[in-house]
């Protein structure tokens, strides 16, 4: 891939503005739990996950899907929450960070272990999220494809080669 | 930053008796109720059923197992796990046993609890090894006497304490009671560099498990009962200040708690060195949620005014100074056409040797180039936010900040409190770059928390952060050389400046390498704040000193690292002035490192190279950037680096740190770019402000130290500001053209299309 002299930036398909503004009770399947919130169905899950539910591993970027500090998994597709709202999620299973291995576990986490990714940490929890549905679906992606899949998420402390590494290490492993 | 270091003194190995007992001495209470998992490095430790504090830095349980406390603020740059790496060291322990913590922030018992300079390793190296070293020796000096043996027979290795004499061991678990109430030791021996078994072997981030499990650790995962969420709406613009606001349509929408103004600090108001801030009055809206209170702040409807030109009173560690702030709404147009008038009038003289206005009368050859580069945003990952609980009793803190002892001190004098009645905890940064040396935010938090009767978490949005200020400076620098008909360098001329700083290191190289040389600067007012951005001034000024030095070698038909090396040689056999602040042979070191390790005699066919070398922040760092065509676009396919940091306390951590930096230089020199339209930003948020991304990052990126025993120097910043020197070299040997704008994706003429 090139250094892009023209401005390239991340499309992303489910971006729209909330307009309902009512509360609701909403049932949803996080990390294999029911859960109960009772908010405005237009809550991004961002805010549910961060503020209702304790689940603070999935972080707060840019807030318009262009970032991916955000991204959880949407029936095991990498989803920006920031920008999905609690009402679009109906039936459909969230993975959060904190639900992708019992125990820290998962391939991708144990190669970002391996490898020393972090800097800050802060991006990281996106990173690994992204990772780890892109190997679900392609469990052997090319150098082109991680830096397809991976180039929705910035790393502002520019960790970017390390989290290379540590994918093709987890996509080895796993 | 000099000023807020005071010499290492005695007092941080004395026992602290108020924080003594067992249990936590910091308490992350949040951790413990809401972690929705237990995975850490603590639960892979077998906890002790007491602890013993020897120290500060060092409390060691009844089972051997010892907890090093960090004392700096974590922003990525790897301090939580080197710093105890150094303590560990002298105490002799295994790494095995060791929890690492971050400490509490406590001017009493630490010094310099501040994230930035690259100084946190170099100005603590010493403390640090003592910290160790005098633990050590307590523990020692316990043996000898349950053993009643001299304490010079014993010796210690991995936590167990020998005599071998009698044949008595014991480990440090066994002693650490005693050792608690030992006298602490005036002299004590700090190891020899070649018996280091922790430092300079590499050891993994301490926190790294947390990170990949998503435990809360930052600012904005902060957890405390009760707490409500605050944001802030700032004016739109520099150069307004806040009118009136109406926030009818605001109070009554769901989760509101309360809407009202707030002043961070009066135009009268002494600031300190970091009390930087063009929006003191602000509204806050404070509500339950977060997306409830960013939906209120849509609805918020304020009116703002032209600010007055205003003086302000700076007290920069002790030093008064006075501020002038221009009225008036800047543009980056209007940043531009003053830049280019002021570079085209003599400067105020930084410094001059020789004659250079003869010389460059008088040469067979002379160049000149002009570069600039726009404002940057920090753009920290974690948008600024902190919490404030404030009461009767004390002000409590907790959030992200690289200079908690300046909020502290800013904040007693704000609300008129003791510091004493200010507790600040410092979270894991999630970035940081001189943007969180700057704590507005946190003064900002308190006053809302007191307002509001009730603690909060002030949460800025990314469009809050992008907009706020802060700014690495805009600087536009001209550069001439001149060269005899051999082609030898007889004169150099740099004159440089900015909005509203001047880049100018008037005693960095090529100054002392030059027998006429001609340093000048100028600085043209602003009312856009500015920051200290990774490495400041030097990370314009390498990138385009370096990049002129190229043209330089180039017309003078030298290979740019031969001619380089030439100059430094020249510095140290007969240089020029006095005030160099450079070593020559450590800039030569690296550049030689730099060589070696690129295999720069031999390029590869296709692949085109810039080298570039630069000293900062006590530091030496050289890249050599490999370019590829891929059909008309440039693609950076490696760097190579060298640095010269004295010793490497944890190598692969220190590579990472290097990476990162090469990474960012090439992100912000291709794309970083903050302007302005009527004193507005033009960007405030990742769609339109590129930030480099995977597929934008070199495909290889090789580390190389260079081995010595020199006491530690810093790392954070020195690798960065070469890397925009390099890439410019790479480009110019890819497309035969001289990058000299910032950024460089949209130097005219586009490269492409």
């Amino acid at each position: 891939m090139c250094l892009n002299f023209v401005s390239l930036f991340p499309s992303n398909s489910d971006i729209f503005m909330p307009s309902i503004t009512i509360m609701a009770k909403l049932n949803l399947k996080i990390n294999g739990e029911v859960k109960e919130v009772d908010v405005d169905p237009s809550t991004p899950v961002l805010w549910v996950l961060r503020d209702h539910l304790n689940l603070v591993g999935t972080k707060y970027g840019c807030g318009i899907a262009q970032c991916g500090a955000c991204t959880v998994h949407l029936d095991g597709t990498a989803t920006r929450s920031c920008m999905l709202t609690v009402s679009m999620v109906g039936n459909s299973e969230i993975t959060t960070i904190e639900g992708l291995s019992e125990n820290g576990d998962h391939p991708v986490q144990k190669a970002w272990l391996d490898v020393d990714v972090p800097q800050c940490g802060y991006c990281q929890a996106g990173q690994i999220m992204t990772a780890a549905a892109l190997l679900d679906k392609n469990p052997n992606p090319s150098d082109e494809e991680i830096e397809m899949a991976m180039n929705g998420n910035i790393c502002r402390c520019g960790t970017y080669l390390r989290i290379k590494k540590a994918v093709k290490i987890a996509s080895e492993n796993s | 930053m000099d000023q807020i270091d005071k010499h290492i003194g005695r007092r941080a190995f004395i026992r602290n008796t108020g924080l003594a007992g067992g249990g936590l001495i910091i308490g992350f209470s949040w951790l413990n109720s809401c972690k929705p998992k237990n995975i850490s490095t603590e639960q892979a430790l077998e906890m002790p059923k007491e602890w013993f504090e020897i120290n500060a830095y060092i409390k060691i349980g009844d089972n051997g197992v010892a907890t090093i406390f960090c004392p700096n603020p974590e922003f990525g740059q790897g301090v939580m796990t080197a710093m105890p790496m150094i303590v560990a060291e002298e105490l002799d322990i295994s790494w095995k046993d060791v929890l690492v913590k971050q400490a509490p922030f406590n001017t009493e018992l630490y010094e310099r609890q501040f994230t930035g300079g690259s100084q946190g390793i170099r100005r603590s190296w010493e403390g640090l090894r003592m910290a160790g070293a005098t633990a050590k020796q307590m523990l020692k000096q316990a043996a000898a006497e349950a053993w009643q043996v001299p304490v010079s027979g014993i010796t210690v290795s991995d936590g167990v304490l020998s005599h071998e004499a009698t044949g008595k061991t014991a480990g440090f678990g066994e002693m650490a009671a005693a050792a608690s109430n030992m006298e602490v030791p005036e002299n004590v021996e700090t190891k020899a560099v070649k018996d280091f078994k922790i430092v300079s072997h590499s050891k993994k981030n301490v926190e790294g498990k947390q990170i990949v499990t998503g435990e809360p650790m930052f600012g904005l995962d902060y957890q405390y009962e009760g707490t409500l969420i605050a944001m802030v709406e700032h004016p739109p613009a520099f150069g307004l200040k806040l009118k009136s606001f109406d926030d009818s349509e605001v109070r009554n929408m769901p989760g509101i708690v309360d809407v009202f103004q707030i002043n961070t600090y009066d135009d009268n108001f002494v600031r300190n060195f970091f009390d930087t801030n063009a929006f003191p009055d602000l509204v806050a809206i404070v509500g339950k949620t977060t997306w409830e209170v960013m939906n209120a702040k849509k609805k918020l409807k304020a009116e703002w005014e032209p600010i007055t030109e205003k003086k302000l009173t700076f007290d920069r560690f002790g030093s008064i100074s006075e501020v002038t702030v221009p009225s008036g709404l800047e543009s980056t147009k209007k940043h531009d056409e003053l830049m280019e008038k002021m570079a085209s009038q003599p400067g105020e003289i930084a410094r001059k040797d020789g004659d250079p206005e003869s010389a460059f009368k008088n040469a067979a050859k002379v160049l000149e180039r002009s570069y600039s580069c726009p404002f940057l945003a920090h753009n920290c990952m974690e948008p600024m936010n902190f919490f404030a609980h404030v009461t009767e009793e004390g002000i409590k803190l907790a959030g992200p900040s690289q200079a908690p002892s300046i909020i502290e001190s800013t904040l007693a004098s704000r609300l008129d409190v003791p510091a004493e009645k200010i507790e600040i905890e410092m979270t894991r940064m999630g970035g940081g770059f001189g943007r969180r040396a700057y704590g507005h935010y946190a003064i900002e938090a308190a006053l809302i928390s007191k307002q509001a009767k009730a603690p909060i978490k002030l949460v800025y949005s990314r469009e809050d952060d992008m907009t706020f200020g802060i700014y690495r400076p805009s600087y536009q620098a001209t550069y001439r050389a001149a060269l005899d008909e051999n082609n030898n360098l007889i004169a150099f001329h740099v004159k440089s400046g900015g909005v509203p700083e001047s880049p100018l290191f008037a005693n960095r190289f090529p100054a002392g390498a030059v027998d006429n040389y001609l340093a000048e600067q100028w600085v043209i007012n602003s009312n856009i704040t500015i920051g200290a951005f990774r490495a400041p001034r030097s990370n314009f000024t390498a990138g385009v000193e370096q990049a002129f030095l190229d043209e330089v070698a180039e017309a003078a038909g030298k290979d740019p690292i031969d001619f380089r090396l030439e100059l430094l040689k020249r510095v140290k056999e007969n240089p020029v002035g006095e005030e160099n602040d450079y070593d020559p042979d450590r800039i030569a070191g690296v550049l030689k490192l730099v060589k070696e390790k690129s295999n720069w005699a031999q390029t590869p066919p296709g692949v085109h190279r810039g080298v570039s070398a630069y000293f900062c922040h006590n530091s030496y760092a050289a890249h050599v950037v490999d370019v590829v065509m891929d059909g008309d676009q440039p693609r950076v396919e490696k760097v190579t680096c060298a640095i010269d940091c004295g010793i490497v306390i944890n190598p692969d951590a220190a590579s990472l740190m290097a990476e990162g930096a090469i990474v960012d230089g090439i992100g912000n020199a291709m794309y970083g770019n903050m302007s302005f339209t009527d004193g507005k930003p033009d960007h405030s948020n990742f769609d339109t402000y590129k930030m480099i991304r995977q597929n934008e990052a070199p495909k290889e990126i090789e580390v190389h130290f260079v081995q010595n025993e020199i006491d530690p120097t810093g790392l954070g910043e020195p690798p960065f500001p070469p890397v925009f020197g390099a890439l410019a070299n790479a480009l110019y040997k890819a497309t035969g053209r001289r990058f000299t704008k910032q950024p460089f994706s949209t130097d005219k003429p586009p490269l492409v299309g």
